[in-house]
Order: C-alpha cells, then sequence, then structure tokens
C-alpha cells in the first residue's frame, strides 16, 4: 500500500506549518478590530503610555490599490474606511519585531464607533428590519421550477409541511490560520500561508496591490486542516499581512490565536427550509415544494455558490415530476459565512431526509418503503432535469447498510430493551447525493491545468496549484503519475503549490482535486509518455529502467519539458446558467448512511453507537485515505448534529474557546463501517468520483431519524443539545 | 497571547517556611501549582498582572500518606496520582472516577488537589467525592496551621474559608470503619462531551443502609451551585428512614431548595435541574 | 537582562540547555522560538487539544500550561526525540502504516500520548482504554478510528 508521501515528516514533527517559520527581521502582527457588530468607525486612538513609533501601523489609507477582497461580489473590505458591518471588522493593524508589544499594545488602542443596530436573524434579514444589501437584503437567488407544481396538489392524497433549521458551525482545523508576508514595490509581494485556494490569494493580493500578476507570489505552507475555512477565509488574511510587509519593508507574520480565529472566521451558513410534499396514496411524492433560504453573514463571499449548491441537492436522490426549489442567500450583521465542507448540501439535505422520515410517519409508511418508491434510478431526471445516465442501485446500498449495522437482529433486542431501560435506542438513515466538481459551468470557467514535467535526473515533477491539507492529494497524484507511466513512486516529485511555477488546478474544494484535477494530472503525464514514444525513445511497452533512461536521453538532449493536463467538460453534460437547468454535475456519489444511536432519558444525551456509510464513488484510489475522509466526514457530522453549537450574542461569538465549543473527542466516536461499492467508472482518473464532502451530508439526518426511532420524538433543528431534548420530551410527554 | 509577559513576575522560595513566611506579606502574592487554571486565565489576557509564587517543589505539600484512621492527600498531588493510588481505589472509590474524568491524562499528570479547591470552581470534579467523605481541608500559615470541614469551606462563588498567607496544605480524608448492611456509591459527571469536559451536572453520593433503612447518606452536587454543595436538606429528610417510592419523590422534590443551577454558556438551570432529580432518583432506586 | 527575567537550565532531549526569558513564558513557546523544535504545536493555548503535548520529567504534560520556570532542571522530550538514528519509532510507523496522521497538526501530540499509553500497560490495552486514553488530544481530520487502529498496532510489535 501507497504509504502517505509527507506522512515521514508528519509523524517525527518535521513537517513545517506557517507558524514553524520565521523570516531574519520578522515583524509580529495582529488586527485591531470593531467592538460592534454595526456601525460608523469614527477614531481609532493609539494612547499615550506606548512607543508607537516602534510599530507599524496600517488603515484603509495606506492600501495602494483596491479596498476589497476579489470574489464574486468585491464588497468585503480588507480594512474598514466608514462602515462596520459585523463584529471584529478589522479596521487597523499592527506589526512589531517583539511579539510581546502586541498584547501591550492592544491594551493602548480604543476603537472609537458610533454604534448601529444589528440585524442577525434569517427573518429579521427578510423582514428588511434594516437594510444591508441592496433594497431586500437579498445576496442571492435561484429558483429551480420543474413541471407544474401548482398543478399537482388537487390531485395529493396527502400535503405535508415540515420545518427544518441549521445554524453555524465552526471549522475548528486544529492548526490556525497564519500567514507569512514579505513586500516591496520592487519586487512586490511573496506570502506563504496555511491555506486551500493559492490561485484565490493571488487573484484577491493583485488588485489590493495593484501589481501585475506575476509581482505577486503565494505560496502554501503545510496546512493544518482546512474543511473549506481555508478557502475564501485566507485572502482576508494575507492581504492583511501583505499590507504590512509592505509599509515595513520587513517579513511580517501573522498567526491567529485559537479565540481570535473562532471568532474572525467565516463559519458553515446557518439555513432554514420549508418544505411541503404531495403524495399519492401509495406512496409516490408527486411534488416537493421547498424554500431553502441561508444567512450570509455580513458580505457576499461565496454565498450564491453555497446557495447554488444547497438548492441543487434540495430534492435529494429522488426523481420528482414536480419540483420547486425557492433559495435565497440574506445579509445579516453575522461575520460571513463561508465555504465549509459539503457547501450548502449538508443543510438542505438534513431538511430533505427530515422531513421523509416525517412524512412517512404521517402517512403511514416505512420510511425506507417510501425512499425505494421515489429513488432515482438511471434513466432518472433530477430536480434539474438532468438525466441520470449511469447505474443507481439504492436497494443496493440500503441493504448493505442494513446488513452491516446488524439492524434486523438488533432491532428486536432494542424494541424489548427500550421497554425497561433508560437507555433508547434506535436506527435512523439517510440516503443522499453528491455532485462532484464545482456546480454547473463553474469547471468551464476554472480551466483547470495541471503539469507534468520531466527533469534531467529522471524524475517527474508534478505542478499543480491542489494543496494537501490532510486528504491525500500528495499521495493521490503521486499515484495516479506513477501508475500511468509505470513508475515508482520515488520517481515522482510533487512540487509545492506556488504560484510562480504551478499553473492554476483550481482551488482545493468542491470534492474535485481527485476527480478532475487528478484526471488532469493523469493526463499531462500521459503526455510525457506519449512524446517519448513519439520521439521514438521508448516503445508503447516498457520498463521503468527504460522509461527513466528514456527520459534523461531526452531531457539532455533537449532540456526539460512540460506537458498540460487542461479540463475538457464531458460531452452530454451541459448547464443552462440563465435558465439553471441541465447537468449540474458530471457526476455524483450516492450514498446511503445509517446510524444507531443511544438516547439517555436520564441525561437527555444521545450518543452515536453504531455508524454505517455505503457510498458509490466510482473507484476507490486509495482505500485507506479514502475511508479515512469518509470517517472523518462523519465525525465532523456527528459534531454538526449533536455537539457544535456557536453561541451568538449580538452578532459576536461568545463561546469562541475550545473548552466552550464541543467537538468530538476520540470517547465520543462510534465504531464506523466504511462500505465503497465502485459501479460507474465515467469519470475522474480511473473512474474516481470526488468524495470529501461526502460524509458531510448523510450523518445529521440519520441521527435526527434514529432519535425519533428511539423516543418518537421528532426534532427538525441540528445541532440537538441535551438541553433542547430535554424540553422537547417534555412537551411531548406533557410534563 | 493576551497577557504581557514582561509584567508578569514567577518567584520561589526554598523551603515550605519561606514560602509561607512570602505570602503572608501581602495580598499581591499568589501561589502557583500545576498551572492547570491559572495558565488558561493568563493565555485569555484575564490573570491580574503580578507576582507568582510557585510551590510545586515543596515536598511538604507533596504526597499520599496513609494513616490507621485518615488517608492524607498533600496539597500538590495530581490527579494522576490520586488515580493510581490503590487506597484511593479501594476504599474513596468517588475520588477514583472523579479522578478519572478530571480533564484529561495531560491534565491530570498536572492538575493538584489543593489547586483544584482553591481555584473554587463550582464545576470542578473532584469536590463532590470531598465532599461526600466529609473531606477535612488543613491550611498551613506562617502563624498557624488549622483544619476546616471541606463542607463549610466554600462561602459563595469563589468565596473561601482562605485568607491572606494561607495555604492548603493537605486533605484528609476519614477511613470508613466497618459496617454491617449495604453501601452503595454513585458518582456521574454529565459533561459537554465524554472527555476534556466540564461538567454541567456532577453528583456524587454515598449511602448506607440497614435492612433497607439509611444510616448515612450524603449527597453532593458540582455546577449545581455556586460552588460544590451537600444536598443538606434532602439528606436530613432520607437520613434514617426506610427507602420507599414515595420517599424517594419527596427527597426529589426536596432536592430543589438545596440547589441553585443557572443558565450558563454551557447549559441551563432547568436541564440541570432536571438532570440532577434524574440522577437522585436512579441513584436512590438503586438502593431498594 | 530585564527585571522579570530568569535564567533557567533544563533539559531538552537529552541536550543541556540555558536561557535566559522570562519566567512566566509558556515552556511551548521556548521550545518551539528559544530553542528552535518547532515539532510541538499550538492548537488552542488552553490545555484542550493536546498538539502541545511532551514530556516533562517521563510526564506526559500540555506544555502551553507549562510556564518555563517550573521547567528548570526538568527532563523534557518532544517528538523530535523519538526517532531513532536510523529508523523511525513503531508508533511512528505504525501511523504512517495505518493511516493515523492526516493534515499532521495533531500527530505530533498524539504519538506522544499513544506512547504514554502504550508504556503504562502492561499486556493489551482495550479498545475502551485507546478511546479514553486518547481523548486529550482532539482530531478534527481522522475521525479517531485509523488513530485507534495505528495505536493497537503499534502495541503488537
Amino acid at each position: 500500500m501507497r504509504l502517505r508521501t509527507e506522512g515521514a515528516q508528519k509523524v517525527t514533527g518535521h513537517a513545517r506549518y506557517i507558524d514553524d517559520f520565521s523570516l531574519p527581521d520578522m515583524l509580529y502582527a495582529s488586527t485591531i478590530r470593531s467592538p460592534v457588530s454595526r456601525g460608523i468607525l469614527i477614531d481609532i486612538i493609539f494612547k499615550e503610555g506606548i512607543n508607537w513609533d516602534e510599530f507599524t501601523i496600517v488603515t484603509a489609507k495606506d492600501i495602494p490599490g483596491k479596498n476589497h477582497i476579489a470574489m464574486i461580489e468585491n464588497d468585503w473590505p480588507f480594512l474598514v474606511e466608514k462602515n462596520i458591518n459585523h463584529y471584529g471588522e478589522a479596521v487597523g493593524l499592527i506589526a512589531h519585531p517583539d511579539k510581546n508589544m502586541l498584547a501591550r499594545a492592544h491594551q493602548f488602542i480604543e476603537v472609537k464607533v458610533e454604534a448601529l443596530p444589528g440585524i442577525y436573524q434569517i427573518e429579521e434579514s427578510l423582514g428588511c428590519k434594516q437594510l444591508l444589501w441592496k433594497d431586500d437584503n437579498i445576496f442571492k437567488s435561484y429558483l429551480i421550477d420543474k413541471g407544474n407544481i401548482d398543478d399537482v396538489w388537487s390531485k395529493a392524497d396527502f400535503i405535508i409541511e415540515g420545518e427544518y433549521s441549521t445554524e453555524a458551525q465552526e471549522h475548528m482545523y486544529i492548526e490556525t490560520n497564519g500567514m507569512v508576508a514579505v513586500a516591496d514595490k520592487q519586487n512586490g509581494v511573496t506570502v506563504w500561508g496555511s491555506l486551500q485556494c493559492p490561485y484565490y490569494v493571488h487573484g484577491a493580493l493583485v488588485p489590493l496591490f495593484g501589481l501585475p500578476q506575476e509581482k505577486v507570489r503565494i505560496i502554501q505552507a503545510e496546512t493544518g486542516g482546512g474543511f473549506g475555512g481555508k478557502e475564501d477565509f485566507p485572502s482576508l488574511l494575507a492581504g492583511h499581512t501583505a499590507l504590512l510587509a509592505w509599509k515595513s519593508g520587513r517579513p511580517v507574520k501573522m498567526i491567529y490565536s485559537r479565540t481570535e480565529d473562532m471568532q474572525n472566521s467565516t463559519k458553515r451558513h446557518p439555513s432554514r427550509s420549508r418544505h411541503v410534499w404531495a403524495l399519492s396514496k401509495e406512496g409516490k411524492i408527486l411534488a416537493m415544494d421547498i424554500e431553502f433560504i441561508l444567512n450570509g453573514g455580513a458580505y457576499y463571499t461565496l454565498s450564491s455558490v453555497v446557495l447554488s449548491r444547497g438548492a441543487i441537492h434540495a430534492a435529494g436522490p429522488y426523481a420528482i415530476d414536480n419540483v420547486r426549489v425557492d433559495a435565497k442567500a440574506v445579509a445579516t450583521n453575522h461575520f460571513p459565512f463561508g465555504a465549509f465542507r459539503g457547501f450548502g448540501a449538508p443543510q438542505s439535505i438534513f431538511a430533505t431526509e427530515r422531513h421523509m422520515d416525517y412524512v412517512a410517519k404521517v402517512i403511514g409508511m416505512d420510511p425506507i418503503e417510501l425512499r425505494l418508491k421515489n429513488f432515482i434510478k438511471k434513466g432518472s431526471q433530477t430536480s434539474t432535469g438532468q438525466v441520470i445516465s449511469e447505474r443507481v442501485d439504492f436497494k443496493d446500498l440500503i441493504s448493505s447498510a442494513q446488513k452491516s449495522i446488524g439492524l434486523e437482529k438488533k432491532q428486536k433486542q432494542f424494541e424489548r430493551d427500550n421497554q425497561t431501560s433508560h437507555i433508547k435506542r434506535g436506527f435512523g438513515l439517510a440516503a443522499f447525493f453528491h455532485g462532484a466538481g464545482f456546480t454547473g459551468s463553474g469547471e468551464v470557467y476554472l480551466a483547470s491545468v495541471a503539469k507534468a514535467r520531466a527533469t534531467a535526473d529522471g524524475k517527474i515533477h508534478i505542478l499543480a496549484s491542489s494543496v494537501e491539507m490532510g486528504q491525500g492529494k500528495n499521495t493521490i497524484f503521486t499515484g495516479l503519475a506513477a501508475q500511468a507511466l509505470g513508475l515508482r513512486d520515488d520517481d515522482i516529485v510533487i512540487k509545492t503549490p506556488d504560484t510562480k511555477y504551478v499553473p492554476d488546478s483550481g482551488p482545493t474544494v468542491a470534492s474535485r482535486t481527485s476527480m478532475i484535477v487528478g484526471k488532469l494530472v493523469e493526463t499531462a503525464c500521459l503526455g510525457i509518455r506519449d512524446t517519448l514514444i513519439a520521439q521514438g525513445y521508448i516503445k508503447k511497452k516498457y520498463q521503468r529502467a527504460e522509461f527513466i533512461r528514456a527520459l534523461k536521453k531526452f531531457v539532455s538532449k533537449n532540456g526539460p519539458f512540460e506537458c498540460i493536463g487542461q479540463y475538457q467538460q464531458p460531452q452530454n453534460v451541459h448547464w443552462d446558467d440563465q435558465k439553471y437547468q441541465g447537468a449540474a454535475y458530471a457526476t455524483y456519489g450516492w450514498a446511503v448512511y445509517m446510524a444507531q444511536v443511544a438516547v439517555n432519558s436520564l441525561t437527555y444525551e444521545t450518543t452515536v453507537e453504531d455508524f454505517v456509510a455505503v457510498q458509490e464513488v466510482g473507484k476507490v484510489l486509495h482505500p485507506l485515505l479514502a475511508e479515512g475522509q469518509i470517517e472523518g466526514g462523519v465525525v465532523q457530522a456527528i459534531g454538526y448534529a449533536l455537539y457544535e453549537k456557536v453561541i451568538y450574542e449580538q452578532g459576536r461569538m461568545i463561546n469562541n474557546q475550545m473548552t466552550n465549543y464541543i467537538i468530538p473527542t476520540s470517547a465520543d466516536v462510534p465504531n464506523i463501517k466504511v462500505i465503497f461499492k465502485e459501479w460507474n467508472k465515467k469519470y475522474g482518473p480511473g473512474g474516481a468520483k470526488g468524495i470529501g464532502e461526502l460524509p458531510m451530508d448523510g450523518p445529521a439526518p440519520a441521527i435526527l431519524n434514529a432519535i425519533s426511532d428511539a423516543i418518537g420524538v421528532d426534532i427538525n433543528h441540528i445541532p440537538l443539545m441535551p438541553e433542547d431534548l430535554f424540553l422537547k420530551m417534555e412537551s411531548t410527554n406533557g410534563n | 497571547m493576551k497577557s504581557y509577559i514582561p509584567h508578569f513576575l514567577m518567584l520561589k522560595e526554598k523551603s515550605f517556611n519561606q514560602t509561607l513566611e512570602k505570602l503572608s506579606t501581602g495580598p499581591g502574592i499568589i501561589p502557583f501549582a500545576g498551572g492547570t487554571d491559572l495558565m488558561v486565565l493568563f493565555e485569555a489576557g484575564k490573570l491580574a498582572e503580578g507576582t507568582f509564587l510557585d510551590i510545586s517543589h515543596l515536598k511538604e505539600l507533596a504526597g499520599i500518606y496513609e494513616h490507621k484512621d485518615f488517608l492524607e492527600i498533600r496539597a500538590l498531588t495530581t490527579y494522576s496520582e490520586i488515580k493510581n493510588h490503590p487506597i484511593v481505589r479501594r476504599e474513596f472509590p468517588l475520588l477514583y472516577e472523579a479522578a478519572k474524568v478530571v480533564g484529561a491524562r495531560a491534565i491530570q499528570n498536572r492538575a493538584t488537589i489543593g489547586g483544584n479547591i482553591a481555584n473554587a470552581s463550582p464545576a470542578a470534579d473532584g469536590p463532590p467525592a470531598l465532599l461526600c467523605y466529609d473531606a477535612i481541608i488543613e491550611i498551613a500559615a506562617a502563624k498557624k496551621n488549622r483544619k476546616v470541614p471541606y463542607c463549610d469551606f466554600h462561602k459563595n462563588y469563589k468565596v473561601m474559608d482562605l485568607k491572606m498567607g494561607e495555604l492548603i496544605k493537605a486533605v484528609w480524608l476519614r477511613r470508613s470503619k466497618s459496617f454491617t448492611g449495604v453501601k452503595k456509591e454513585f458518582y456521574h459527571k454529565v459533561g459537554t462531551r465524554k472527555a476534556q469536559a466540564i461538567s454541567k451536572v456532577c453528583f456524587a453520593a454515598k449511602v448506607q443502609l440497614s435492612q433497607g433503612q439509611v444510616q448515612e447518606i450524603r449527597l453532593a452536587y458540582g455546577s449545581m451551585a455556586p460552588y460544590p454543595v451537600r444536598a443538606k436538606s434532602t439528606e436530613r429528610i432520607l437520613q434514617g428512614e426506610k427507602l420507599s417510592s414515595n420517599l424517594i419523590q419527596l427527597a426529589i422534590t426536596q432536592l430543589q431548595k438545596d440547589l441553585s443551577p443557572i443558565d450558563d454558556i454551557r447549559s441551563t438551570a432547568k436541564y440541570r435541574m432536571q438532570v440532577a432529580c434524574n440522577l437522585l432518583k436512579q441513584f436512590l432506586e438503586g438502593c431498594l | 537582562m530585564e527585571t522579570n527575567q530568569v535564567n533557567i537550565s533544563l533539559n531538552v532531549n537529552g541536550k543541556k540547555i540555558q536561557i535566559t526569558t522570562y519566567g512566566m513564558k509558556r515552556l511551548l513557546d521556548v521550545l518551539r522560538e528559544d530553542i528552535g523544535l518547532t515539532g510541538t504545536k499550538e492548537g488552542c493555548g488552553e490545555g484542550e487539544c493536546g498538539a502541545c503535548s511532551i514530556f516533562m520529567d517521563g510526564q506526559l504534560v500540555n506544555s502551553c500550561l507549562i510556564p518555563v520556570f517550573q521547567a528548570e532542571g526538568k527532563k523534557i522530550e518532544t517528538i523530535e526525540n523519538l526517532e531513532g538514528k536510523t529508523e523511525l519509532h513503531k508508533i511512528q510507523k505504525s501511523f504512517l502504516q495505518h493511516g493515523g496522521a492526516q493534515c499532521g497538526i495533531c500527530t505530533p501530540g498524539m504519538i506522544l500520548a499513544t506512547k504514554e499509553l502504550l508504556a503504562k500497560k502492561s499486556g493489551k490495552l482495550t479498545a475502551k482504554e485507546i478511546e479514553e486514553g486518547l481523548g486529550g488530544n482532539l482530531c478534527r481530520c481522522t475521525g479517531y478510528l485509523k488513530i485507534f487502529e495505528s495505536v493497537k498496532q503499534a502495541e503488537g510489535k
């Protein structure tokens, strides 16, 4: 089995993360922040008692270029000029050679503001209690409209409504955000950092400094977890660090403390969903009418894309003739919500899969039977009219899940035990799907490129902007390259994502790194091979030693050469941006997750005791890494469902300590059985579909469905804390 | 790091007597043992700038000593040492259970029982066990030593019977005489998760029964009042009575008078009270 | 030397080290900044995550909670001390072979915690002992299962 490429450095403590870097003459940096969630900046007061000459101080007027982070809408400023739109918004930056002085300095800084009333809830935003964005607070809206939904209601035997909501979630990568920058007018800007998307940061810093592209260089440092939290956010931090470097002429390091990072970085969008379904008495879902709303926070960020993915997944893996999804992302005075593994789908799928179980209860049908009557199969159309042309067998997935968790035997036992024990056990299931790659035309716009370079020492260098953040990208790319060329792992060198050298392969997000970029790596390597064959250096069938000899010979004669793989949209995969219809993704992972829970009726605590994750993923490139992704995602989603609650006070996170924001420990995780099916191998290298986000979508609804099974109580909100379960059980029992 | 490190000073005195002398010179000198509470405040910028006196090297404050009628656990004893001590495990199982759930191993290796008591968090895991064992706190000072029953030690939230210049020296636990009858002990911490958690409700209970009649009962709670408390009026209505479903119901009603949980960042008063009642019910019904 | 600075001598990974610094400076920062051993990581600064775990006089502790003053005369071992001269420690090999490390930031602390866990028990650890024993080391990537496997497999060797 292929070992993790950079694994030896990681287990020995030699892997270098951004805070492990130092440069000579380096300054340490810190951010001056707004003490209110909404207001007008009046002044920053630097009081007597500190020698401010020793500090580098940056405010908005020091910005050489444009004061906005280049994203979809350019509305998020690097530094406040006048308007404050969220708590902790950066109003200034300071740096000093002695790290100790930063704490001292903050004791002598006062930020004077005129406070304005803020809004924090979706309802407040929709009600336009305050106007934060244009004339209706709506960042973006989408409408999916399939069939003739309004004709269906009169024909339905059942019309069933439900409302569901999810809260924010903090990424809690164990390594906080951090950057080191050097900058000057002559040489430009170089930033090293903990980040997922070097070219996003590059694209943000170019207009910030008004520099030509080649004068901005972004280099990824070993990254201690991302999960989307280092997708869009790093641009802000990189800009801050670089601005201080620009002004001071010295290297600058800015590392967020944990409490600072938790309070002042992006989180998962909170959501609210309303479902109204029409069914025939046989259990056919005739229509799904869905309202899906995301709380976007203070700035636009990637909310429209999160909304898009959430809306497209909202109807679930079901073949429904009439679907309406009315989706909106709205503005509030929260720290802007951003990317987080799953990216809208965990939110919308939570509602769909909870509603499915609820509907089954109302019509008196087994929830699995109800699903089986409505699943997508080959030839079905999705809510956006995409015809699924691959094998989709949910019956098989469900059967695997049930067998693996030992459902039949356990269910009988639990039915007995639940009557006498204070521990009530139950099972719940979620069926779902997750599109791999960017939504719609996203991959076409990205036009990603990967390169393979043949070098004089007979090595193949892989150049791509995809980052390693634990998911195993280095190992996968090494494997794909070695396999494509018939070489050994140590013949392949994965080059550091450094915008000076690597092409833009797109961001490391959206479950696309193996499937999309991996394919480009493979293509690029095959290009090297084909070049050598075409030029007669090797034959079609060759041994490794021959290949390396040929490579060295070619390079010594012609110099190092590169081949590229560039993204090609697969044929028959068309998306219409205007009509919002068509093939939203080239392919989907299909999954059924099943949870066994134990609800303690004395303490109202829910424990996930056993868990099975079954998914069809095309081809498993590396079983250990793939399982690691699923297991890690399941545990993160268990946190989302049962442990992780962001507590806000006027838009400010007040439980911003690891002590008070609870992620699962080793003592909190169930056994997780991971089962992969490999049916459809049309896309991706070897047929591999993206899987990074898939495991985030299923666990929360499966767990809440299991709680309903265990104690007959329907909870429609996550996170479900014991305090909430207690209140719900009390009101249900009429105590 | 939110504190300005250069404004903090740490010192140590060579001997125990010199340490006590130093502490008596003024209120600005704070004893520093394992640091697992103070360093968290330090990082958060919540520790007042000043002078800290390292006491971690003083052998007068170290060790667990077995006496005929008492177990003497000196203040610097870490929760790891408490957890691993055979007499604690055998004779003071509530304290053993508590030690197991303090933070996690790396914390247990540093967290001291003296520091835990002096920090006086209402959510501390050890104290409810100490209350059940009628622990006595030995307090040392330059002038005079004294002893205080632990159940009288805390007066209010972070207000305790510890004067300037005084240092907790040891915790004394009386070893049980043999008893014909049934003894039951119960410890349950409801935390935010199963490890490395601060408690929402912590319940320690010890009862001695003779033919179904309560000979002696202790009910102690953490996170249910401004400091770790015994539910004394609930104990009183159970004392000397024969356990029955009716009596248990009365006890649960009475419990609500002994406890004053609050809403805070971790939990709610209503939840806490309900869970405390449920755990008491579970414990007492287990004794029927 | 400024007023609140002290001279500290400690043994780090077998080497005698002398430094002059603030007594309240965290041992974590002294290791990383003054001594240049960056293998020990900061994840939270409050003793919750275990990323800063080291051995002090043979005991697993969170170095973010120790003022360097208290490390005077103590024997400190960090992750850098674990590997052999020519090969990795069996725990490191096991983590590599069984997927115990993903992003790697929790890994040094996790491996040292594993070392203490294995040292404390004669005989095989139960699953529960492993799960509870690592409760002070948070991981966000793996979901812990492959860490358990890595520990179990390291035990066998």
